[in-house]
C-alpha cells in the first residue's frame, strides 16, 4: 500500500510539523505573555503598543502573515530561510492569540489580589509575576490548549511557502499517487491527530490538576 | 534579437486580424480553425457536446504562451488554441467554450467528476494518471530546462548539481521528481505554484527555477532581460489532452483533430500565434499515440 511504503517520507513531514510547531509554541508563548502584560500595563505607550500589536496581527489572516515574511521582507533586504519565515510568522501570529487569553486571565483574577499585592509594597512587575499570573495562567490552560491545536494546523499553512511539513509532503505524494491520493491524504490526517488529540487530553488533566490545587 | 521578436509579434497579430475577418466570429478570440458543421453518431460525447453547443475544457489561468488568464478575462496561449480548435470541429465557437482553471492537484479530480469535457493544460502523459484519465495526443513535447538570472554563470543541470545549487519548482510536479531521481546533489523548493518560484530567484534564495522550457520561456518573455534558460532539454514531457477514462471514440476524435491540424497547417498557425513569438517551431510534430 502506497501510505505505508510512503511511511519514511511522510514521518519526516510529521517531525518537520512537530518542530514547527513546538517552536513556534514556546516563541508565541513568550512573546504573548509579554504582550498581555504590555496590555494591562500601567504606562499608556505599552498598552498601545500591545493593542496595536494584537489588533493589526489577529486580524490579519495567517497566509498574508506568510505572504509578508517569505515575499516582502526579501524586497527590504531581510532573507531569511524559508523554514525561519515559517517559525517567525507562525509565532508572531499565534502570540495575538496568546496575548489575548493572557489578558483574560490577568482580568479573570479578582482585583483584591492585586490590590493586596500593592498593599505590602510589590512593584507592578512584582505583583503580576508573583501574584496574578500564576493565578491567571491557571485559568486559560483550556485556551492555551485550543490554541495549540490551531496552532498545529495553522503549520500547515507552510507547505504553500516552501516548507515541506506534513501537508506538504502529504500533497506531494498524493499527486504521485493519484490512484490513493484520498487514503496519503487521511493518513496525513491521522498524524496530525496524533499531535492534536493527546494534547487535548493533557490539557485536561491539567487543568483537573491545578484546579485541586486552587 | 529584439527587432525579430517585435517582427514576429506584428506577423502573429497580423495572421489573427486576417483569421478574425475569415471566421467572422468576434466573441471570445479567434480560433484558428473555422467551425464547421459535422454529423456524429448518437450517442457519443461529440453528438452530446455538438447538440449542447458548448464545451467546458480546463486550462492553466497562470502560465504564459500556453494558458494565461488575458485582462479581457478570456484565457491565451498554445493550449487555448488547441481547445478552440477541437471545438471548432464540434461545430462550437470560441465564444461557447466554458473556460475552467485547471491546477496540477485538481486536473485528475475534474475529468473524473465530469466538471470538464477536456484537459488541455500542460499535462503531461504518464502511466499513473493514465490509471485515472485517458489522454489524447500528444500534441506537443516539451522538454525540461533549468532557468537562472541573467547574471548567473551556471552553465546547466550537471553544473547546478555540481556546485549543490537549490531549484525551485511546483510541489508534485513531474519536473520536481526528475530532480529528486536524477540530480540528487540540488535541493528542490517546492512551491505551490510555478509563478511562486520567480521571486526567491531575484532574490537568490534559490539558484534557479525548474519546469517545462516552455514554461520557463514564458517567464523569460514576460520578464524582460531578467532570466535566461541554460543547458539542453533533459527530459522529453509529451503533453496530452485528458479526458474521461474509457470514452475511447471521443480519444479518437480528438487524435483525428490533432493529426488533421498537424496536415493542414493549423495547429502551427496556434504555434505562431502563441509560444511561437518566443520558441522556436519544433523540427517534427509529435506522433499521436493511439493506445
Amino acid at each position: 500500500m502506497a501510505v505505508w511504503d510512503a511511511r519514511e517520507q511522510l514521518l519526516t513531514g510529521f517531525g518537520i510539523t512537530l518542530r514547527l510547531t513546538l517552536v513556534a509554541a514556546v516563541a508565541a508563548l513568550v512573546l504573548g505573555t509579554v504582550l498581555g502584560a504590555m496590555r494591562v500595563s500601567p504606562i499608556p505607550p505599552l498598552r498601545w503598543l500591545g493593542t496595536a500589536y494584537v489588533e493589526l496581527v489577529r486580524n490579519t489572516p495567517l497566509t498574508l502573515v506568510f505572504f509578508f515574511m517569505v515575499f516582502v521582507a526579501p524586497r527590504l533586504d531581510i532573507i531569511l530561510e524559508f523554514r525561519t519565515s515559517a517559525y517567525i510568522a507562525l509565532s508572531v501570529y499565534t502570540a495575538a492569540f496568546v496575548c489575548e487569553a493572557v489578558r483574560s486571565g490577568i482580568n479573570s483574577v479578582s482585583t483584591g489580589q492585586a490590590e493586596a499585592a500593592r498593599a505590602v509594597g510589590m512593584t507592578f512587575g512584582q505583583n503580576l509575576r508573583l501574584v496574578v499570573l500564576p493565578q491567571a495562567m491557571r485559568s486559560v490552560i483550556p485556551t492555551l490548549v485550543n490554541i495549540f491545536v490551531a496552532l498545529t494546523k495553522n503549520s500547515s499553512v507552510a507547505a504553500g511557502f516552501f516548507v515541506g511539513e506534513l501537508f506538504g509532503l502529504g500533497r506531494t505524494l498524493a499527486i504521485r499517487n493519484p490512484a490513493e491520493g484520498v487514503a496519503m491524504l487521511c493518513g496525513v490526517a491521522v498524524l496530525y491527530l496524533i499531535i492534536t488529540i493527546p494534547s487535548g487530553v493533557l490539557a485536561e488533566r491539567l487543568e483537573r490538576k491545578v484546579a485541586i490545587a486552587r | 534579437m529584439r527587432r525579430s521578436k517585435l517582427m514576429s509579434v506584428v506577423a502573429g497579430v497580423g495572421l489573427a486580424l486576417t483569421l478574425a475577418a475569415c471566421g467572422g466570429d468576434g466573441d471570445g478570440g479567434d480560433s484558428v480553425a473555422e467551425v464547421e458543421e459535422t454529423e456524429f453518431d448518437a450517442g457519443t460525447t461529440m453528438a452530446r457536446l455538438q447538440e449542447e453547443g458548448s464545451i467546458t475544457i480546463g486550462t492553466k489561468f497562470d502560465q504564459p504562451l500556453f494558458g494565461l488568464k488575458a485582462p479581457s478575462g478570456d484565457p491565451e496561449g498554445f493550449d487555448v488554441e488547441m481547445g478552440k480548435l477541437i471545438a471548432a470541429k464540434l461545430g462550437i465557437a470560441p465564444g461557447d467554450i466554458e473556460w475552467v482553471e485547471t491546477v496540477s492537484e485538481n486536473r485528475e479530480t475534474y475529468i473524473e467528476d465530469g466538471r470538464v469535457d477536456l484537459v488541455i493544460a500542460t499535462y503531461t502523459i504518464n502511466d499513473e494518471r493514465k490509471q485515472l484519465v485517458d489522454f489524447a495526443g500528444p500534441y506537443f513535447n516539451a522538454g525540461q530546462m533549468i532557468m537562472v538570472l541573467e547574471g548567473s554563470d551556471v552553465e546547466s543541470v550537471e553544473d547546478l548539481e555540481a556546485r549543490g545549487g537549490s531549484v525551485c519548482t511546483a510541489r508534485g510536479s513531474t519536473p520536481q521528481q526528475n530532480i529528486e531521481e536524477n540530480y540528487p546533489g540540488i535541493t528542490v523548493e517546492a512551491a505551490a505554484a510555478y509563478g511562486d518560484c520567480l521571486e526567491p530567484l531575484r532574490n537568490n534564495q534559490v539558484d534557479a527555477v525548474t519546469t517545462d522550457n516552455v514554461i520557463l520561456s514564458g517567464y523569460v518573455d514576460q520578464n524582460d532581460g531578467e532570466f535566461k534558460l541554460v543547458g539542453d532539454p533533459f527530459t522529453e514531457e509529451p503533453y496530452g489532452i485528458g479526458l474521461k477514462k474509457g470514452d475511447d471514440e471521443f480519444r479518437n476524435f480528438i487524435n483525428d483533430v490533432i493529426e488533421e491540424s498537424y496536415e493542414n497547417g493549423e495547429w502551427e498557425a496556434a504555434w505562431e500565434k502563441t509560444a511561437g513569438t518566443v520558441l522556436d517551431l519544433p523540427e517534427e510534430f509529435p506522433t499521436v499515440d493511439r493506445y
